[in-house]
């Protein structure tokens, strides 16, 4: 997948977990759960998702290399 | 109309999703009420016929005004049907429109197509095709508001019902009654306890390890499980103070504080958690979170939660003091877990560790046995396996 079907992926599945987030205004190189608002649950919700739609490994010790939206991108960029 | 919380004095009918004449089990969602804290769907309590609709979508009734009629199984028909004894203070009754509504011709519904009586009935008056609106309600279920929206008509002004979803200034007035009354009325006493719950990530993390994202766990649902096995074992701390005095409660129903996306609470209850085994405490909190999130969520679920749990997560603070949610007696809240130094016999290691506080009732219980209880729940997130 390219980097911009990816980053159109988690702007879908984020907006069925928050829908005001707009995805142009965030970092990519900030904390993503920080600028969305993210609770532990909204972002496990996120990782089922998209491993879901996927098929995408995505193994807890991973999350850190989810921090951000560019490591979230670079991250399934690499793996699907 | 139930009374879905300390302060909610009435309620408005937003639709039924049953009609007359329409067999109900006990748990079926009947009909959809407005309330402060949003639209809840009202379950019913026994098992029967709906016999009659005696409160109209669009009216505001006071607490305890009877919605419908409902006969048991077996039971006769009434043959007279009894005045309905309403209270409707607001609008003006309709005209006499729902024994016609019910028997008005309706499009035949699309294959697999679910929506409300109200819903069908409107799309019948307007001619909107029912195969073609996204439904809003339960499971997709179409609404009248989804059919309002496609007509692009509201109802007659007193009859359309509030849009869906939160009003946040509502939601505002019913946090800062109910919060009021809790700090007027209730002799809160506070405790703070700091303990090891490096065994509980440890666990959670190897459990994980082995799964999908849609089967992990989150430390809260242990926090959730812990808190409802200790809540069985201090009775003072689950219950009901009510009209001067402590009923408590058999169940435990551990209300899960949720904050809601730009702004607000609710602490709808997760039902006899104490006897639900872990994974199905975590689902029911996936569950309670998504629905929150869509504004949706069963009267029984805002009305009897027995104790609340907050737990303000990852990104959280240490220590969080509740606020105890009338006529409830406790609220118990965890802080973020945290890697600290920890003193493990005479040696300093690095642990993570959590910040557990209780806000409890001095008129139901005292320090004493209030810090037995989070003692504990400390002791049985030590041994996470058995939870």
């Amino acid at each position: 997948m390219t980097a911009a079907e990816i980053r159109a992926l988690i702007k879908d599945e984020l907006g069925g977990i928050a829908p005001e987030i707009d995805l142009e205004t965030i970092d990519p190189n900030g904390d993503l759960r920080a600028q969305t608002d993210l609770d532990s649950m909204d972002f496990l919700n996120l990782i089922t998702a998209i491993h879901q739609r996927l098929r995408v490994d995505i193994p807890e010790g991973d999350y850190p290399r989810l921090a951000t939206l560019q490591g979230f991108i670079d991250y399934l960029a690499q793996r699907s | 109309m139930p009374s879905l919380g300390a302060d909610m004095e009435a309620g408005s009918l937003v639709e039924w999703l049953k009609r007359p004449g329409d067999e109900v089990k006990r748990g079926d969602i009947v009909a959809v009420v407005e309330t402060q804290k949003g639209a809840i769907e009202i379950e019913i309590f026994e098992d029967g016929i709906l016999e009659r609709c005696l409160v109209e979508p669009g009216a505001e009734v006071p607490v305890g005004t009877p919605l419908a009629i409902v006969r048991g199984i077996g039971e006769a028909a009434e043959p007279v049907p009894p005045v309905p004894t309403v209270v409707a203070p607001s609008p003006p009754q309709p005209p006499p429109a729902a024994p016609a509504q019910a028997r008005a011709p309706v499009a035949a519904p699309a294959a697999g197509l679910q929506a409300s009586p109200a819903a069908r009935t409107l799309a019948a008056e307007r001619g909107v095709d029912l195969s073609k609106v996204k439904g809003s309600g339960p499971g997709g279920v179409i609404v009248r508001a989804d059919v309002e929206a496609v007509a692009g008509v509201g109802a007659p002004a007193e009859a359309a019902p509030k849009p869906r979803g939160f009003d946040f200034s509502q939601m505002r007035a019913a946090i800062a009654a109910a919060m009021s009354r809790s700090k007027r009325e209730i002799p809160h006493y506070y405790l703070s306890d700091t303990i090891d719950v490096g065994a509980a990530m440890d666990w959670v993390a190897k459990v994980n390890g082995e799964r999908a994202p849609e089967r992990r766990l989150l430390i809260g649902a242990l926090f959730v499980k812990a808190s409802a096995l200790a809540a069985k074992q201090f009775p003072e701390m689950n219950g009901a103070f009510d009209k001067g005095a402590f009923r408590a409660s058999a169940a435990v129903h551990v209300g899960v504080a949720i904050s809601i996306r730009g702004g607000g609470l609710v602490a709808p209850a997760i039902h006899d958690a104490d006897k639900l085994a872990l994974d199905d405490v975590m689902a029911a909190m996936r569950d309670l979170i998504a629905r929150v999130r869509a504004g949706r969520f069963k009267s029984s679920e805002i009305a009897d939660p027995t104790i609340t749990v907050s737990s303000l997560g990852e990104r959280g603070v240490e220590a969080l003091y509740g606020v105890i949610y009338p006529p409830q007696v406790a609220i118990v809240g965890f802080g973020k877990v945290v890697k600290r130094p920890w003193a493990i016999g005479d040696a300093i290691g690095v642990r993570s560790v959590t910040t557990i506080t209780l806000a409890a009732d001095h008129r139901v219980s005292d320090g004493h046995r209030g810090a037995l209880f989070l003692a504990r729940i400390g002791e049985l997130l030590q041994t996470p396996e058995a939870l």
